[in-house]
């Protein structure tokens, strides 16, 4: 499994010469960062069993209660009881016993370590109703990759399941405000397992992620302005793409990763440029006398979303990627910012304030139909995942800063719950290769 | 590119840490050309006359710096507004007399709002308040290459909570010396 970078060598070097500014590549054990909290109530689940892996005891992560977890998440399935029920992948079920219980689907397997260390994981998904064998999987992997592991499980069963890819092993970004420390994470998708990218006490803000997933493009103040960052994952190194006169901010990929859209005020007032991503002369790319600021590339990268003032309230527009033919996209209500599209193309969110109170929405581009998915009123920055089927945002909920994941109708969410200070601005990486 | 950092950087390190500071080059990747490596005074042309010229000014303007450092650096704004009301006219009008005695001088706009909307576009939004700021500086004789108009959004209130009287607070634009 991939890992952050663990050094840098001119750490020291780089400190004394951001003095105040405390900034540290650095590395932190895993740990349990999140809780999962369902609070909506679905419509259609799949009751699925999970029955504990065969060996879960003695290995250091339990992969059945994992893969429930993700699938839960999900909001399409939902977890039927298996009681202490261990089995592993080659044992045959007794499906009338299964169907009593009311499971459409069981998931069997095995942990064992291996002679060299590693763990052997197998498991085999049936389909309970019809009696058959859905097929399974094997992996052999070192003991910190476990969870990884359970998040393919969980990929595989959703996928053979809902005839959709699962997103369970992909990565999200996110920062973290504790006191005067801001940190920028990155985590599995369940926010499980997160690794610190940078530390700072200055503020970070707007992590994106590029398309191939081994690089986060972010904006940090850590030189007292807003100045845009690309930081290698893997690596931990990083570059100063966007540093010029005014402020640097909102940072967004193409999807072939190589030109970044980015809002400078080099020239005066907010304003739209493209830049090559590995740095160089930015080309401006529209002109307006109002502020042009959240520009978000369409997945063919023929069109930006972005978000403008230019009609006297801040309003989410479309052009061609050329910064030709704008045209406006939100009409209802004075104040509609942070847009996101669906990988699919069909859907975009965004945020909309409503009387006062500022929701999450979702558009259906092929209709324009926006709906108010939240009861929270100060929701930011949503970001989908990469199958289209989840939303990652920020709100607050009793005073703390939280992310939450949603399904597009707004029916499931799950409350990823930060145990220290507040948590914000998400971004959902793309699919694993 | 932007080799006017150097100026606000080097003296602001010397100033911040003392003679400790050595100002060794940074290894950020710059493709861009604009990264933080003209810290590096030394390795630019002109880059190290023109910091130790800051330093200096720093120095000779002292008791003028004293005066300003006990003048209001704040200038707050009204809610969605990037209006200078007409109270703060004399307190700029002091600050542009102090920027244009020295023209090594330099001086950031640091605009900010309040916690209510979006980072990124607050962050649009205090960058119309330092500009606001910058351009009446400008009216009043400062050169347009001693200000830089920057913007932190809501990212650093200068008040904490979510009361009026807090967000009267954080919509401001901070006049800092570097």
């Amino acid at each position: 499994m991939m890992l952050l970078s663990q050094h840098w060598d001119n750490a020291q070097m780089l400190k004394r010469l951001l003095f105040c500014f405390f900034i540290v590549l650095q590395s932190l054990p895993a740990f349990s960062q999140f809780r999962i909290e369902v609070s909506g109530v679905g419509l259609t689940q799949i009751p699925i069993a999970i029955a504990s892996f065969k060996g879960d005891d003695s290995a250091p992560q339990k992969i059945a209660g994992i893969v429930l977890a993700d699938l839960e998440r999900s909001g399409q399935f939902r977890g039927v009881d298996t009681g202490t029920a261990s089995m592993d992948e080659g044992s045959r079920p007794e499906f009338s016993n299964w169907r009593q219980k009311g499971a459409d689907a069981f998931v069997t397997g095995s942990i064992a370590k291996l002679a060299d260390g590693r763990y052997d994981i197998r498991m085999r998904l049936w389909d309970v109703a019809r009696g058959q064998d859905l097929g399974g999987q094997s992996f052999a992997v070192v003991a910190n990759d476990l969870r990884l592991v359970a998040h393919r499980i969980a990929d595989f069963v959703y996928e053979k399941l809902t005839g959709d890819k699962g997103v369970f092993s992909t990565r999200i970004v996110y920062v973290t405000k504790g006191g005067q420390t801001f940190n920028l994470w990155v985590a599995d998708a369940d926010g499980e397992n997160a690794q610190s990218a940078l530390k700072s006490a200055e503020p970070i803000i707007s992590p994106s992620w590029a398309p191939n997933g081994s690089q986060i493009a972010y904006v940090s103040f850590e030189s007292r302005k807003p100045v845009i960052y690309v930081h290698d994952v893997a690596s931990g190194k990083r570059r100063l793409v966007a540093n010029f006169k005014g402020s640097n901010s909102a940072p967004a990929w193409s999807p072939d990763g190589k030109t970044l859209a980015a809002t400078l005020s080099r020239d005066g007032g907010s304003q739209l440029y493209l830049m090559d991503a590995s740095g160089g002369e930015p080309q401006r790319l529209a002109q307006s006398g109002s502020i042009d600021t959240e520009p978000t590339f369409t997945v063919d990268g023929k069109s930006i979303y972005f978000v403008s003032d230019r009609g006297g309230s801040p309003q989410v527009y479309r052009m061609a990627a050329s910064g030709n033919n704008p045209e406006r996209v939100t009409f209802s209500g004075t104040y509609n910012i942070s847009p996101a599209l669906s990988p699919d193309g069909k859907w975009l969110a965004y945020i909309s304030r409503v009387s006062g109170a500022f929701k999450l929405h979702v558009m259906e581009l092929s209709t324009g139909v926006a709906t108010a998915i939240t009861d929270t009123s100060a929701d930011e920055n949503p970001s989908f995942s990469p199958n289209s089927r989840m939303i990652i945002y920020a709100t607050q909920q009793q005073g703390r800063e939280s992310l939450m994941t949603t399904t597009l109708d707004g029916k499931i969410k799950a409350r990823l719950a930060g145990q220290n200070g507040d948590i914000r601005e998400p971004d959902w990486g793309p699919m694993q290769k | 590119m932007k080799k006017w950092i150097l100026v606000i950087a080097v003296p602001l390190l010397l100033t911040a840490c003392g003679s400790a500071v050595k100002l060794d080059p940074v290894t950020v990747e710059d493709k861009a050309g604009t990264s933080t490596r003209p810290l590096d005074a030394g390795s630019k042309a002109g880059g190290s006359g023109v910091g130790q010229s800051g330093v200096a000014a720093v120095d000779l303007g002292k008791s003028n710096q004293d005066a300003m450092q006990t003048a209001t650096k704040v200038i707050y704004f009204d809610y969605d507004s990037f209006a200078i009301r007409p109270e703060f006219q004399s307190v700029l009008e002091s600050h542009a007399r102090f920027i244009k005695a020295d023209k090594y001088k330099r001086v950031a706009i640091e605009g900010h709002t309040d916690e209510r909307g979006g980072r990124e576009y607050n962050l649009a939004l205090g960058q119309k308040r330092s500009e606001a700021v910058k351009a009446r500086l400008g009216l009043l004789g400062v050169a347009d290459s001693q200000i830089e108009a920057v913007s932190f959004g809501k990212e650093k209130p200068a008040a904490t909570g979510s009361t009026e009287a807090a967000m009267e607070k954080n919509r401001r634009a901070e006049i800092a010396y570097r």
